[in-house]
């Protein structure tokens, strides 16, 4: 209705984005391009797209950047909630169950599209989950805007069993074609490795865009901008609280 | 034309050595009239915390009021400050809850820390956190103050220099913006003091 009185909707962020994930010899490989937009605008150039769920499972986040991070926080603190309960470690059909069924409740309106990986007791698993709460699971999956660019490396080189080195270099190669062949792709390469029992989160793995063009002395202003007025606001001490151990004795 | 440009503004927040500046433009108008030329934008939360919140000026204040509450509860019951960081999440959690009717604005929350860190962030209108080590924009003129701040940055600046980038980038943004001008107010805050300029601009 307020669209029609020419009340535009409003431009949220949004991760134009390239995810991908692969299964390997012994575990799961999530991988990420770091580029956030709004519309046409590059908003963040070095994001964080690989969302922690639980230790042993991550999950990356393609869509509306305020979605992604609020499910899969949300997520994440019921999994913490559901092992205090259980003392046991997180399963990652329970992450995906929680965050398709409050995909689905919401009949796509809150759009985060998601590659979801983890290593737990009954091995590695890797699901992708569409905005409308459907989900998939596969050896190897992509998502986001770059998802075509990235499939057609994995279509093409992906095998059963690869080795860890072999696994980054696909994930790393598959980010790159994002981020080069997909304008909502870009900058840098996150990379993030799941084993059992054991997770190395390569933040920044491969920087393959790095600035060239600022001058090293930068900018320097031959003419001051003309202030009408100062006013100076001296700041208090801080004062530093020591506990004493019976402070709250008798 | 989009509600978060009904009133326009401009906000930009920019990262120095132990130290930070926040500055904004100082015009309030409806479309085209302005109505004002005195308004105030950035919000102080405690001493070394400032929030500056672009768009539409009625959800801008009817958010710091919430702001304001929530945090004066968090001092009775911590009795201390708040830490940037965890305003941010505050700010982001209370855009959130308005995830299908937001608050039509964009803030700008800039601190110093423990350990005098400064910290910078902004957030679309439904609370995505976009942290930066360099500078963060807000508003109408958001576009143009992305290219000035892009081209006048250079990392632990002094707070005098810091001073001017800011001032020299929110001038030259704002004068290739409509909606926003008229002056700009800039706080550069260091451990030990707090400086409020108020600038003087083109008045058309």
């Amino acid at each position: 209705m307020l669209a029609k009185k020419g009340v535009g909707l409003p431009s949220f962020l949004k991760t134009g984005t390239t995810i991908v994930g692969l299964i390997f010899q012994d575990g799961v490989i999530l991988g990420a391009d770091t580029r956030a937009t709004e519309g046409p605008i590059v908003a963040d150039k070095n994001c964080e797209k690989i969302h922690y769920m639980a230790p042993n499972i991550y999950c990356c986040g393609a869509g509306t950047a305020a979605d992604t991070e609020a499910v899969t926080d949300m997520v994440s603190s019921q999994l913490q909630l559901h092992r205090y309960h259980t003392g046991r470690e997180s399963r990652v059909v329970t992450a995906l169950t929680l965050l398709k069924k409050h995909l689905f409740s919401y009949q796509g309106h809150v759009s985060a599209a998601l590659v979801l990986g983890g290593v737990d007791i009954t091995g590695p698993h890797l699901h992708t989950i569409y905005p409308h709460g459907s989900t998939d699971t596969l050896p190897f999956a992509t998502m986001g805007s770059g998802s075509l660019a990235a499939m057609a490396m994995f279509e093409s080189n992906y095998k059963e069993g690869l080795t860890r080195d072999e696994g980054i270099k696909l994930v790393v190669d598959a980010i790159c074609s994002g981020i080069f062949n997909d304008l909502g792709s870009g900058s840098n390469v996150d990379v993030c490795v799941i084993t059992k029992g054991h997770k190395e989160y390569l933040r920044n793995h491969l920087l393959p865009n790095p600035r060239t063009f600022v001058s090293s002395k930068g900018y320097t202003f031959t003419k001051k901008t003309e202030v009408l007025s100062t006013k100076i606001i001296p700041l208090k001490e801080r004062v530093e609280v020591t506990e004493r151990g019976d402070a709250m004795e008798e | 034309m989009s509600i978060f440009e009904y009133n326009g503004s401009a906000l930009v927040a920019m990262v120095g050595k132990n130290c930070f500046a926040i500055a904004s433009d100082r015009r309030l108008g409806v479309q085209l009239q302005t109505i004002a030329t005195d308004f105030q934008r950035i919000y102080q939360i405690h001493d070394r915390l400032f929030i500056g919140i672009s768009g539409l000026a009625t959800d801008a204040q009817t958010l710091y009021q919430r702001l304001v509450f929530r945090h004066k509860l968090y001092e009775l019951r911590e009795e201390r400050d708040m830490k940037p960081e965890t305003f941010a999440s505050l700010v982001s959690a209370l855009l959130y809850e308005k995830r299908f009717g937001p608050y039509f604005c964009q803030p700008v929350i800039a601190g110093l820390g423990d350990d005098d860190k400064p910290f910078i962030c902004t957030m679309d209108a439904i609370g995505a956190k976009e942290l930066a080590k360099d500078f963060v924009v807000a508003g109408s003129a958001s576009e143009s103050l992305y290219g000035a701040c892009e081209a006048m940055f250079k990392p632990d600046m002094e707070p005098e220099e810091l001073f001017e980038t800011v001032s020299q980038a929110l001038q030259a943004s704002v004068d290739r913006d409509c909606l926003s001008g008229w002056g700009g107010h800039v706080y550069v805050v260091t451990p030990t003091e707090v400086k409020e300029r108020i600038l003087k601009g083109r008045m058309d």
